[in-house]
């Protein structure tokens, strides 16, 4: 039997996530996995961020997490999306090496102290009450812990389907944690199931590249983390084909061999990620649907068909991919097919990820009904975060809707639960406009910073980095005419106002080095100049919403107890009940922002909740 | 609960009565009432003051003031109460001008008790009322519900709505998921002429007659020279004495607003003070302006003095008052469109069927919209909203100037949620990878 601070189920996105930085606040953690080698696999697509997820990538790495750094070791494509808009919806984006990604996450893990790896299946958790104490593992091996963190991906209760073929597991080839499932059943926890699915691995030698079209590698030299120094891996191209009519003829007329159309799946897949088959099933007006040939590495032959997801047999499988330009001879390597799962409903979590029934069990990942390799890396850093301050008893400030993408995510799991996997998107945030990929450091580094979680070299980082900027927007306070500006050649509006030069970088044409002629001082690093331009754009914007802001942080004051009744509460309608019943929010910003709940209805909760205190 | 925003409400029962207080809390309370009476009175002082519309100087009332420091208030906030005229055009004036100014806004239903109550101003037993109250707003939303089912208004919104959300879908699929499969990219200018379509069509529902007007009733000013016979014809026309009438010029000194139904046609009857330009004293100055501002306001004015004073007004009505008497003018007679006689009645009935034949052209048809002062300023935010979109070129922008109009109309509807808006975009769009 061995003693420990934190106990990590499951070595996914979110278990490393959740162990480092339990590990980095100073905790004594176990990571507990299948394998040691399948720590840090990606089981889906090569790829790391995008949008909205990329922006998720960088809030992990401003709390000094892996993600963004592994996606950096293991780059072999670069892409910016929506370049050409505003940056709040920039989203980088890196096709990942599997092999350089899993060594780096593994790397950093061994040269992490405090973290020890243990190979084993979590059998069972020890409960004493309401509270978690520790795991069984399958060898009967006692691990002992105040907090316990499930990352347990697919691995419950998963089943997967490939036309008329079914499977136990979470991926192809390993066993699924079906004793943990049972007990978590029995613990009368709120579950559900959900499905997502994957495509089949195609033999890149087998692909004509000659006739597709390429997608190279963004020129520049932006990285997923500002604390990469340059990129370091060679460069591949993706390249795109696309689905045709015959493709579709093909998938229509095996649809019944496919589980989601024989009924045999009956749980909700994500309507942002379909299968080929629902795409074709569903828009059906479509001549043809964009497929994305992504390497899987630099010495892997796999190549990941992003966009043809399906649960179809082998043998359709492999017709309807020869259909396809650049892939008439293409050997399929591992058949894709469609996964279901046992999840959570996370409406029985806390902001904490923390089950309400079981204290001191956290949540994180797949497993709270989310989907993506950054969703659960997120999670799994609040889980961890939030366990080892437990644990240590130290008090943390958790981030909110606005100031960051994960607060967003864990915000709507918990207070609205899910319907499909909850993937983030940049339409969710509120505050999007505050929101960016690349000020995530000046976001959440100094809370970060605050609760213990950050190494020496990022933390001297941002502090020089924050020294720069706050002298160069001391340093644009100062004030200056339009024909000043005009002198410098730049065509602004002669309205005549005096203003600060930081008010003039609203300007299109303004920029911070075409301004360098009135500020002395250092010139600035180029990601800091876009962050600080970029800050002047919105300020406008920013500054309509911070009425609502404030009304956001009064409200959030005010505290609700964790057990009110609210079907004693006079006039709630049975809707309003039900939905506080399950989200059991923790203060009355919280209950405001449940669906139907007006504002009549949140005073009389505060007036219940004042008199139970009383 | 502390807040950002300054609240005001009107916190006396419905107008019309004797006095009507409004109650402003918050942070801006204090300068809120300098800038309506230009000084303000010392603290717990009661005052008289014109208040006047700070967007165009138009005077709004002269009402007794008095204003509290908080946290010893009634909220706990810094608060000010305005005890006007009581009748709806004041109150309503009031309420809109204050509704202009920025960081105010009307408070939500038990939004004053809610912030007494978090300040500890009131205790447990006080605020227990709040619990009726929200029975009496779902009672309200199932009614108004019923009603809006039964009208088109909802059909229009809930239209509407889905047009906003087809109009989100498209800049949020652009801006989520660009790089994802068939998204169209590009539609800018068509995303701009449907978001302006949308905006006008808005517009034109905001330009039709208020719902205020059937509820208020149609407003009708009699102005005058002094002893014109202006209160005897009210109560000609109210059938009781709601004026003052005596045969000393210049007795009205201020606007009797008296309500009242013909044929199920509401009206409000307002008796002003004699206009002249040699003016007795000051109060009846006083008087004399509040009457001017209520013809402006009017929907009709009966004008009982001679045809050269007659006021500017779009439907200004020449009477010829008293035409039992030999004395009554001849031009007068001659151009008036009633001759009327309050002592005898002759020409009352004519002059009702006349103000109920044109009252009817100015109020909402039955099958029409009707807005109430609610649903007229969250549509006129949307549409607000919505012209703010079509001028944007940032896609980022434009997407947070349609979120703001969805919001709007969810308020007018009782339902949000971005969830409706990915709703739309997964079934427009075919979406990822």
């Amino acid at each position: 039997m061995s003693g420990f601070d934190v106990i990590v189920v499951g070595g996914g996105h979110a278990g490393c996530e959740a162990a480092a930085v339990a590990a980095r606040m100073g905790a004594r953690v176990a990571l507990v996995s299948f394998s040691r080698e399948s720590i840090g696999a990606m089981s889906c697509n090569p790829a790391i961020g995008g949008l909205g997820k990329g922006h998720l990538v960088r809030e992990v790495d401003a709390f000094d997490g892996l993600i963004a750094r592994a996606a950096d070791a293991a780059a072999i494509h670069y892409r910016m999306l929506n370049i050409s808009k505003g940056s709040a919806v920039q989203g980088p984006r890196v096709q990942a090496d599997r092999v350089l990604y899993k060594a780096a996450v593994q790397a950093m893990l061994d040269a992490q102290p405090g973290l020890t790896i243990v190979e084993g299946e979590v059998a069972e958790l020890i409960l004493e009450g309401d509270r978690v104490s520790g795991v069984v593992l399958a060898d009967s091996t006692m691990l002992t812990a105040p907090a316990v963190i499930l990352a347990t991906g697919t691995f419950l209760g998963g089943r997967l389907y490939r036309g008329e073929e079914r499977l136990t597991g979470g991926r192809v080839g390993e066993p699924g944690a079906t004793l943990l499932a049972q007990q978590l059943r029995d613990a009368a926890l709120p579950m559900a199931r959900l499905k997502t699915g994957t495509p089949p691995r195609i033999d890149g030698r087998t692909i004509d590249w000659a006739v597709l079209e390429e997608q190279p590698s963004d020129d520049g030299s932006w990285t997923m983390s500002p604390l990469t120094v340059r990129r370091t891996v060679p460069q591949l191209f993706c390249a795109i084909t696309r689905t045709n009519s015959q493709t579709h003829d093909i998938i229509r007329a095996n649809l019944n061999r496919s589980p989601l159309f024989s009924g045999a799946i009956g749980a909700q897949g994500p309507r942002y990620c379909p299968s080929i088959e629902d795409k074709i099933h569903r828009f059906g007006d479509r001549d043809g649907h964009q497929v994305f040939l992504e390497p899987e590495g630099l010495d892997s032959v796999l190549v990941y068909p992003n966009g043809i997801s399906t649960s179809l047999p082998t043998d359709v499988q492999l017709d309807f991919v020869r259909s396809m330009a650049g892939l008439k001879r293409a050997e399929i390597v591992v058949p894709g097919y469609a996964v279901e799962y046992d999840h959570i409903d996370p409406r029985a979590l806390d902001h904490r990820l923390q089950l309400r029934a079981i204290q001191g069990l956290y949540c994180a990942g797949q497993i709270n009904g989310t989907t993506g390799y950054e969703e659960a890396a997120a999670q799994g850093l609040i889980a961890g975060l939030s366990a080892a301050a437990m644990v240590l008893d130290r008090a943390i400030t958790l981030p909110d809707r606005a100031n960051s993408y994960l607060a967003v995510m864990i915000d709507d799991l918990v207070l609205q639960g899910v319907t499909e996997p909850y993937r983030m998107l940049t339409a969710r945030a509120e505050y999007r406009l505050r929101l960016r990929a690349n000020n995530a450091s000046d976001r959440l580094t100094g809370m970060a910073i605050a609760a213990g979680c950050v190494g020496d070299a990022r933390r001297n980082w941002f502090e020089t980095r924050s020294a720069a900027k706050a002298d160069m927007r001391a340093r644009l306070e100062q004030k200056a005419s339009c024909s000043e500006l005009t002198a410098l050649g730049l065509p602004v509006k002669a309205d005549g106002a005096r203003q600060s030069l930081y008010d003039w970088l609203r300007y299109p044409a303004v920029t911070l080095a075409s301004l360098a002629p009135l500020l002395d001082g250092d010139a600035l690093p180029a990601d800091l100049v876009d962050e600080i331009e970029e800050d002047a754009v919105y300020a406008p914007y920013l500054a309509r919403q911070a009425a609502e802001l404030r009304d956001l942080r009064a409200s959030e004051q005010v505290a609700l107890g964790a057990d009110i009744e609210y079907g004693a509460i006079a006039g709630l309608s049975n809707e309003m009940v039900e939905r506080l019943s399950l989200a059991q929010p923790e203060s009355l910003a919280e209950a405001g922002r449940i669906r139907g709940v007006t504002p009549a209805a949140l005073a009389a909760i505060l007036v219940h909740a004042r008199r139970r205190a009383a | 609960m502390p807040s950002g925003d300054t609240i005001f409400a009107l916190s006396s029962g419905a107008p019309p009565a004797a006095i009507a207080t409004i109650r402003i809390s918050g942070s801006l309370a204090k300068q809120t009432l300098a800038t309506l009476t230009g000084a303000l009175p010392s603290e717990r002082q009661a005052a008289l003051r014109s208040l006047r519309d700070p967007a165009d100087g138009r005077l709004l009332d002269r009402a007794v003031v008095i204003w509290f420091a908080g946290p010893a208030t009634a909220t706990g906030e810094d608060l000010v109460e305005l005890h006007l005229h009581g009748g709806r055009a004041v109150v309503r004036a009031v309420e809109t001008a204050l509704a202009n100014m920025p960081g105010l806004r009307m408070a939500e239903p038990g939004e004053f008790t809610r912030r007494a109550f978090s300040n500890g101003r009131i205790d447990l037993a006080e605020a227990e009322g709040l619990g009726d109250l929200l029975l009496a707003e779902t009672e309200a939303q199932r009614v108004a519900a019923l009603r809006m089912a039964s009208g088109h208004l909802s059909r229009l919104a809930n239209r509407w709505r889905e047009a906003v959300l087809r109009l989100s879908a498209m800049v949020e699929a652009e801006l989520d998921f660009s790089d994802e499969d068939d998204v169209d990219t590009g539609a800018d200018e068509t995303l701009r002429v449907l978001t302006l379509e949308l905006a006008a069509e808005i517009d034109a529902v905001l330009a039709r007659p208020h719902a205020e007007r059937l509820k208020d009733g149609i407003r009708v000013v009699l102005a005058g020279p002094p002893n014109a016979g202006k209160s005897t014809l009210l109560n000609a026309l109210v059938q009781r004495d709601a004026a003052i009438v005596s045969d000393i010029a210049g007795t009205t000194r201020d606007i009797i607003a008296v309500p009242v139904a013909y044929d199920g046609v509401p009206f409000v009857f307002s008796d002003t003070a004699g206009l002249r330009d040699d003016h007795g004293d000051g109060i009846e100055a006083i008087g004399i302006a509040r009457a001017q501002d209520a013809i402006a306001t009017a929907d009709i004015v009966l004008w009982l003095g001679v045809p050269d004073g007659i006021p500017q007004h779009p439907a200004v009505w020449q009477i010829a008052a008293k035409v039992d008497r030999a004395d009554v003018s001849r031009e007068t007679a001659d151009v008036a469109r009633h001759l009327v006689s309050a002592l005898t009645g002759e020409g009352i009935d004519a002059l009702i069927a006349d103000l109920v034949a044109s009252a009817r052209q100015l109020l909402p048809a039955p099958e029409d919209l009707a807005l109430n002062a609610r649903q007229h300023r969250l549509i006129s935010q949307c549409g607000v909203s919505l012209h703010d979109a079509a001028g944007q070129s940032d896609p980022l922008i434009r997407a947070e100037a349609l979120r703001q109009a969805r919001a709007a109309i969810d308020s007018l509807l009782g339902h949000s949620h971005v969830e409706d808006m990915l709703d739309t975009l997964f079934g427009r769009f075919c979406i990822g990878k």
